[in-house]
């Protein structure tokens, strides 16, 4: 079943075109990845799905019901976005850096009321991410890259969500730290069945991790395939894969 | 009287007037945390806090001496003219800020400035120029203890600043709709990812520092009477006292009022200057801060991301 869809869509920040006729669809249950190059538009996709970027053009589905369209239609914002059961982890974590990694996770579940919820959620968080327990009194902006980055996955997974998008969740971390978040990924994907979708300039463990793959160049789809054919796949082998 | 006591007095005086500076300057700031803008028309709050506090206290009380019904009116009255605030305060948002809010940063400023003149030359065609005594809702007896006079008036003064702080702590720093006003000063768009509804932080904060403003008139109008330009420089100086203790920072303002206070009520006679010239020393305080330490006592240097 589909997850998102994604309808033709179009986004510009002024004359520069982010984003041209972008079409693609995320299965449920699967890891879905998009790669391409700095500044290709990954980000700018991942923003427009939950509102914070405008669309010009195209409609984004979620569960089939209609989340995004253009402009001037628009007529959820972020918050109510989200509050359909999508979390994104932001593209430099954006914790919440002056408040302690409890309350980063409180914020995490703020669209839940009922408190022992809350209390069972961060308790599995900090089984799963025991760095996260360990620290829980400390103020984000005392934790490591990769600490910070466990850090915002779980803040997203505190809400529960149905569909979890990444934003580059190993930018600027160690290669072994980045193997560990996605073999996460993988655990969240496998045993929490959360569709996952992300973005990575490491291509070569993105589609490894992924079930299916999209290739973003200057805004454009231009290829899309299996996880495992695009590894395999001469064009993005010479691009991406350095081979 | 002796000089320490001499200058005791000068403290106690100057932390009554702190505390107030205090209750008007965490608007400021806690509109800046999160809008990264000042609210020029916040000191014309406080005015409209200290007439619609006066007007219904006197509807309550007419002429009657103070007494225990006096002081229940009195916070009767507080609370009214609290909520009054409150609501203006997210109908200015609404009108005057939220339209500009992808606008030049000059443009809501601008706007607060028009929406300060409107407020205090509608008071002024409203309720005159004249300014009005707000009359002490008990005995004004001052007590003695040692060298130091304090008066009833001032304990209250006190008394209501520490329990309007220490609620506001407690907001902020344990309730859910508190932790959700911390994270949108951080971070707004983070903030629209974990399903907060940033507009209504937004109202929320103009609501809570308008009623603080509310109060911090309704005290301050003892001392200084009510008349429509009374939140100019009252409200100017808690925005020193904000800039001091750290602009967006709600510690900061509560310590940069109390700060300021007594700056002012000690430094004044210190340095002979005379009444007339008082409020130089809160702005020879601000041009000393803004060289010496620009982000204020508990401000943080905020680096330019990339």
């Amino acid at each position: 079943m589909e997850k998102l869809r994604i309808n033709n869509i179009s986004v510009s920040y002024g004359s520069i075109r982010a984003l041209s006729d972008v079409s693609m669809s995320v299965a449920e249950g699967d890891i879905v990845a998009l790669i391409g190059a700095n500044g290709a538009g990954k980000s700018t996709l991942l923003n427009a799905i939950v509102g914070l970027v405008p669309l010009q053009n195209g409609e984004i589905d979620f569960e089939g019901e209609k989340i995004c369209l253009p402009k001037h239609h628009q007529k959820l914002s972020t918050d109510l976005i989200v509050r359909k059961g999508i979390a994104l982890v932001p593209e430099g974590r954006h914790v919440f850096a002056d408040m302690t990694v409890e309350e980063n996770l409180d914020m995490g579940a703020f669209m839940i009321r009922d408190q022992s919820v809350i209390e069972k959620r961060k308790e599995e968080m900090y089984d799963f991410f025991p760095i996260l327990g360990a620290r829980k009194k400390q103020k984000t902006r005392s934790l490591s890259g990769g600490e910070q980055q466990m850090m915002a996955i779980a803040r997203a997974l505190m809400s529960n969500p149905k569909l979890l998008l990444l934003d580059e969740p190993g930018l600027g971390l160690a290669p072994l730290i980045v193997q560990d978040i996605f073999n996460k990924i993988k655990i969240i994907n496998e045993e929490n069945k959360v569709t996952v979708f992300l973005v990575e300039q490491n291509a070569r463990l993105a589609l490894r991790t992924s079930d299916y793959g999209y290739v973003l160049e200057n805004g454009r789809i231009v290829l899309e395939d299996k996880g495992e054919n695009l590894l395999n796949n001469e064009k993005v082998q010479k691009a991406y894969l350095g081979a | 009287m002796n000089t320490l006591s001499l200058y005791l007095q000068y403290i106690v005086n100057g932390i009554t007037l702190g505390a107030i500076y205090s209750l008007i300057a965490l608007g400021y700031t806690m509109v800046y945390g999160i809008l990264k803008f000042i609210n020029f028309a916040h000191g014309d709050i406080l005015m409209v806090g200290a007439f619609s506090g006066l007007l219904i206290y006197q509807a309550l009380v007419g002429e009657a001496d103070p007494g225990v019904w006096t002081m229940l009116a009195f916070f009767i009255s507080m609370l009214a003219s609290m909520a009054i605030c409150a609501v203006l305060g997210v109908f200015i948002e609404r009108v005057a800020y939220k339209p500009l809010r992808n606008a030049n940063r000059l443009a809501p400023l601008l706007s607060a400035i028009g929406v300060s003149f409107i407020l205090s030359n509608g008071a002024a065609w409203i309720f005159g120029t004249t300014s009005r005594r707000f009359p002490y809702p008990f005995q004004n007896d001052p007590i003695h203890m040692g060298g130091v006079t304090i008066t009833p008036h001032q304990i209250l003064v006190i008394i209501v600043s520490i329990i309007m702080m220490i609620l506001l702590a407690f907001f902020v720093n344990k309730t859910r709709m508190g932790k959700a006003m911390r994270a949108t000063s951080l971070d707004q768009n983070t903030s629209a990812l974990m399903g907060i509804n940033v507009n209504r932080v937004i109202s929320l904060t103009f609501a809570i520092g308008s009623a603080l403003a509310a109060v911090g008139g309704m005290l301050a109008s003892f001392d200084f009477r009510v008349y429509p330009s009374m939140g100019t420089m009252t409200g100017l100086k808690a925005f020193v006292a904000a800039v001091i203790g750290g602009i967006g920072n709600i510690q900061g303002a509560m310590i940069g009022g109390v700060l300021l206070g007594i700056l002012e009520a000690v430094g004044a006679p210190l340095l002979h200057i005379p009444n007339g010239m008082r409020d130089t020393v809160a702005f020879a305080v601000l041009i000393i801060i803004l060289l010496v330490r620009p982000e204020g006592i508990l401000g943080k240097n905020e680096r330019e991301k990339v």
